[in-house]
């Protein structure tokens, strides 16, 4: 069977405008949420978020460009050119050329897709009472824009769609990515998520649910509160272990196994089944047992329930082995990506097996005696990792878990 | 008198639309779980309680326990709007 390895990473985050910068930042135990800015703000009782501060679209976009991009569009540019330098298969704005670029494609996750440019127009009809949008409104909001402005940048003409899992998207999308370069579909994918949510409208709705923290995400905490939204967006290049190897490419990581499974009992209250047989399904995708994975990036968004039947579904999986390794939220600081989270929470897992350092869980104050886990609590630590196991648990009961090895040659 | 009365009365139907049942089934001394409203069902009564007094409710669902609105019997759901509604009356 094909191999797949990761050979490039790119990142927009909270936490910082490049994987080195968010390296550094989750290495720093640093915590990016904060007052949020958007519009309207005295109108919402969630005030804080995990904004993408001192990001300049002229930067990066021409005037005529950014007509077309929405914020998370714009992200995953930014993200996506970042992790196509790094692989050394093309530039910006470079197309790939011949049969490669029919064989590679493009698959994302987000949840809100163009959020703010929703927002944005329905003012204009509905606050401002105007008769007419932007003629372009519909090509920025559409959730394939993303994964459209990625394609077109590098000339990818293979299998290309997005996925949109609310809160496991991402994890959906780079496990669709990873079978289609095993199943031979395709050589080369770049995949992750991208999100940009944090509008008025898009913060209102989360806030209905009365699952938002006020002070800060403090995952497994016994004194959590709830979920902070964040934006951004991790973008990847996986390509058929084969082709890296031929052409001499730096192999960050492989991606080893993926499961996926459905809850099937509740839109948005989290189950232990679901949970325990997506990360059965990824351990068994990676022919590797429980006791083999040293680390694992939790889905931990600061919820009451999620940490909790998170924390039982792993004891399902991995019984006692669980004692004896950590098992982090780096949600607790670039907050709650939505779809794009789990792309930004595979970086701590490339961290952890390329520089062996393992994120903590910041903002943690007191053990939940109902969560026996070692959340690494507030600073990262020293430790090799050599399998990592990424969750993502969505509403809707969709869960999705990758696993990823270290490489060390063949 | 009559205003506790009639807020009592509004806060009983709403949690008896949510529960399904005819209001003189919705009696303080029940707890919302004895009703067979789940936590969704808590989100909407919360919601169903803001709209129809026009109150902001403390509510977090992650935190159901702490101080802020008590939740605990449908009595004590009414006792604590009767203090939002005093309070906005202020």
């Amino acid at each position: 069977m094909r191999r797949v390895a990761i050979t490039g990473a790119g990142t927009i985050n909270p936490l910082g405008h490049d994987v080195v910068q968010t390296y550094a930042a989750m290495q720093a135990g640093d915590c990016a949420i904060g007052p949020l800015t958007c519009r309207d703000l005295d109108r919402l009782s969630v005030q804080i978020g995990a904004e993408v501060r001192g990001f300049d679209p002229d930067a990066h976009f021409s005037r005529s460009a950014r007509t077309l991009l929405d914020r998370f569009s714009q992200f995953a540019l930014v993200a996506g050119r970042e992790a196509m330098v790094q692989s050394g298969l093309s530039a910006p704005g470079l197309a790939l050329s011949g049969d490669m670029a029919c064989r590679a494609g493009v698959v994302l996750g987000t949840a809100g897709g163009g959020n703010t440019t929703v927002d944005e127009n329905y003012r204009t009809v509905y606050e401002a009472g105007k008769n007419r949008v932007h003629p372009f409104v519909v090509p920025r909001l559409m959730h394939n824009a993303a994964t459209a402005q990625l394609a077109m940048e590098f000339g990818l003409k293979g299998p290309s769609y997005t996925v949109s899992t609310a809160c496991a998207s991402a994890n959906h999308a780079m496990g669709q990515a990873f079978h289609l370069i095993r199943g031979g579909a395709a050589d080369v994918m770049m995949t992750g998520g991208s999100e940009a949510m944090l509008c008025f409208g898009g913060i209102k709705a989360w806030e209905g649910l009365r699952v938002m923290a006020q002070d800060t995400c403090r995952p497994f905490s016994r004194d959590r509160s709830g979920m902070v939204q964040g934006e951004g967006s991790a973008v990847f290049v996986f390509e058929d272990m084969d082709h890296a190897l031929a052409r001499g490419a730096d192999i960050l990581a492989e991606v080893a196994g993926f499961g996926m499974s459905s809850d099937a009992s509740d839109i948005v209250m989290p189950d232990i089944d679901g949970p325990s047989r997506a990360m059965r399904a990824a351990l068994q995708d990676a022919g590797l047992p429980p006791d083999a994975v040293d680390y694992v990036n939790a889905h931990g968004t600061g919820t009451a329930a999620n940490d909790r039947v998170e924390a039982q579904a792993l004891r399902r999986v991995l019984g006692d082995h669980l004692d004896r390794i950590p098992v982090s939220s780096t949600k607790s600081m670039h907050g709650h990506l939505i779809g794009a989270t789990s792309a930004v929470e595979l970086l701590a897992g490339l961290m952890a097996l390329r520089e062996g350092v393992i994120a903590p869980t910041i903002n943690f104050s007191e053990a939940d005696p109902e969560i026996a886990l070692d959340v690494v609590p507030n600073q990262a630590r020293r430790g090799q990792v050599d399998v990592v196991m990424s969750n993502a648990f969505a509403f809707g009961g969709l869960n999705a878990v990758l696993i990823l090895k270290r490489w060390s040659g063949l | 008198m009559q205003q506790i009365d009639d807020i009592s009365e509004r806060v009983i139907a709403i949690i008896a639309e949510q529960a399904m049942l005819p209001v003189e089934e919705v009696t303080p001394d029940l707890q919302l779980s004895d009703l067979g409203i789940d936590s969704l069902g808590i989100v909407e009564c919360i919601f169903g309680i803001e709209e129809n007094f026009g109150i902001t409710v403390p509510f977090n669902a992650n935190t159901p326990d702490q101080p802020g609105f008590d939740i605990s019997s449908v009595g004590a759901i009414i006792a604590e709007v009767e203090k939002l509604v005093a309070r906005k009356a202020a």
